[in-house]
């Protein structure tokens, strides 16, 4: 699509799982309100889902004017094929300029089909999106080699201009009741096919809350010492109601699954207050952490690279602090 | 079975500095390597081989140097190496660089899985595996972190999910992206080594792969990089060392007021 097919709309696509919407939607509209205004153009919602109406009036509380809604027992949870031939058609036939995504791992897969299918740029995993007021376009940044570099980047000829945006950076959007909006029911016009069956869903995380989606992560590295040590670590994050992350030694070690791992081979986390317990900090953890707003370190050793991050660094020892630390939460 | 498996060869991101004067790269002196995911993509690519039997073709689209990288995957078990090489590949983002190996896939005669590494680790975007599956018109999963089973004409493999992970199967051929958790790589063998220093590496060139010309390198980008510059460094932190009560205390103060 050329810049002159495009109609002034941008597309927030409303990642849900089995009826829950991901919060980096919320991020998402809140960016795009922004974006919204300076373009003059009516934010959108896109929801595709098994009998998910309901979840798109709280859609237009937190700022979407319009929401395309989507509904068949096929879209209950993400499969590659018939989610990207879908909103390809929706597209094609509303032709939106900006179509905007979380970088999670559905749409970190859903986006590039989308975009590739609509010959069109995507940039990935942006920490900030602005407008170009004279050119009227959408500016992306982004880190690049593992956080070494930002790169802007834009997309001039070619419309919708894509982006996934990194969960976790940008502010919800605020709930308001009163927000008036419509709801499109859309009847898909390719036919629902899809090569891809899910058998089963596995949780493993369920002691306490999703990594990504956590506002405080409690994390344990080599110097716990062994796996039972991580006991202290999950009573930690029981008590700020945070998440469980883990270094890479530590799940090489088996001493927690590979979902909990933060860093370059493991997960990107932007929390609110990252602890880094026994983390010596080399740079592949430091590429996965060191967004997060508040870091606090805790380390025997005063040279450890995780102090030259931290927030606050704390030369100590762990089994020490943490226990106290508990303690004075919980009084 | 035949498995393609793509690669990329980066600079060892690891090393990298930039200048903080110019806002570039310093790439001077620091080592290309094979990107580390897709190392998980060569041995996945090579215990499949070694269970069912078939072949491994390793594709990547690069500079003429990045024929090292090939041979590397030779001397790991790869049996045949392909380098996408032409300089109007150069300058390419994610859609041309998947159309550039999704042409070189074409020319290839047939394959049953096609694997790539979760992201690269110079570009980290993660896109070109699941672009090149759009240009081929087959199902892609990506953040493999299992293969469970591989029949005549479906996969099944474990997909990571936020909480834990599903499990997917999918008509074959297929793509797949890969993460770390499936596999620990190996290192070449002796023999392994002898080989791909022999192996003939092939070079296709954009009339070798039949491309579009307008679809390939910087033409066929509709991104372009305006800006490139250091991250904001973060603030110099306080580091408490000594009194542990009192350090708790004013942790405990921080983390109440969140």
């Amino acid at each position: 699509m050329n810049t002159n097919e495009a109609n002034k709309e941008i597309w927030i696509f409303a990642e849900q799982n089995a009826g829950s919407i991901h919060s980096v939607v919320y991020e998402l509209l809140g960016k795009g309100s922004e974006l919204a205004e300076q373009l003059q153009a009516k934010l959108c919602a896109v929801l595709l889902g098994h009998k998910i109406k309901e979840k798109a009036k709280g859609l237009i509380w937190r700022g979407a004017s319009k929401v395309y809604l989507i509904e068949s027992e096929e879209f209950l949870n993400y499969r590659s094929d018939i989610y990207s031939s879908v909103l390809v058609d929706l597209v094609h036939r509303y032709k939106p300029s900006v179509v905007l995504g979380g970088a999670t791992l559905t749409g970190r897969s859903l986006m590039p089909r989308l975009a590739a299918a609509l010959k069109t740029g995507l940039t990935a995993d942006c920490t900030a999106l602005e407008i170009d007021d004279e050119k009227k376009i959408l500016v992306q940044t982004r880190p690049a080699f593992g956080g070494n570099i930002m790169a802007t980047i834009v997309c001039s000829e070619r419309r919708p201009q894509m982006a996934t945006v990194r969960h976790k950076v940008m502010s919800e959007a605020e709930v308001d009741e009163k927000r008036k909006g419509e709801i499109i029911s859309v009847q898909p016009q390719t036919p629902l096919f899809s090569d891809i069956k899910i058998e089963d869903i596995v949780k493993e995380i369920d002691k306490t809350v999703r990594l990504t989606e956590a506002d405080i992560i409690v994390s344990g590295g080599r110097g716990l010492g062994k796996k039972e040590n991580f006991g202290l670590i999950e009573e930690l994050a029981l008590v700020l109601k945070g998440a469980v992350g883990a270094s890479r030694a530590t799940v090489d070690n088996d001493w927690l699954p590979y979902s909990h791992q933060v860093g370059q081979t493991g997960k990107t986390v932007c929390p609110k207050v990252y602890i880094a317990c026994g983390i010596s900090g080399q740079i592949q953890h430091l590429v996965g952490m060191q967004s997060s707003k508040i870091i606090i370190a805790i380390n025997k050793d005063a040279e450890a690279p995780i102090f030259k991050v931290a927030t606050y660094g704390i030369v100590g020892d762990l089994f020490k602090i943490v226990p106290m630390l508990i303690k004075e939460l919980k009084r | 079975m035949k498995i393609i498996v793509c690669i990329k060869e980066v600079p060892d991101t690891t090393e990298i500095k930039t200048d903080p004067e110019t806002n570039t790269l310093i790439r001077a002196g620091v080592k290309s390597i094979i990107s580390p995911f897709d190392m998980y993509a060569i041995e996945e690519g090579i215990r499949l081989k070694e269970r069912l039997g078939g072949e491994v073709i390793v594709l990547s689209m690069g500079p003429a140097q990045a024929e090292k990288s090939l041979r590397e995957a030779i001397s790991l078990g790869a049996d045949e190496a392909i380098l996408l090489c032409d300089r109007k590949f150069g300058g390419a983002d994610t859609l041309a660089t998947s159309y550039t190996l999704a042409q070189g896939i074409k020319k290839i005669d047939g394959y049953d899985i096609i694997i790539c590494g979760k992201q690269a680790a110079d570009g980290d975007t993660a896109q070109v595996g699941p672009e090149v599956s759009v240009w081929l018109n087959i199902p892609q999963i990506a953040y493999v972190s299992k293969i469970e089973q591989v029949e005549q004409e479906r996969i099944k493999v474990r997909r990571m999910s936020e909480e834990g992970y599903e499990v997917i199967q999918a008509k074959l051929p297929c793509l797949i992206t890969v993460v770390k958790e499936i596999n620990e790589p190996r290192l070449p063998s002796l023999k392994g080594k002898m080989r791909a220093k022999k192996a003939e590496i092939k070079k296709w060139t954009l009339e070798d792969i039949n491309a579009d010309r307008e679809k390939t390198g910087l033409k066929g980008s509709p991104t372009q990089v305006k800006r490139i510059f250091s991250p904001p460094q973060r603030e110099k932190g306080k580091i408490f060392e000594g009194d542990a009560e009192e350090i708790v205390k004013e942790m405990a103060e921080v983390l109440r007021s969140i």
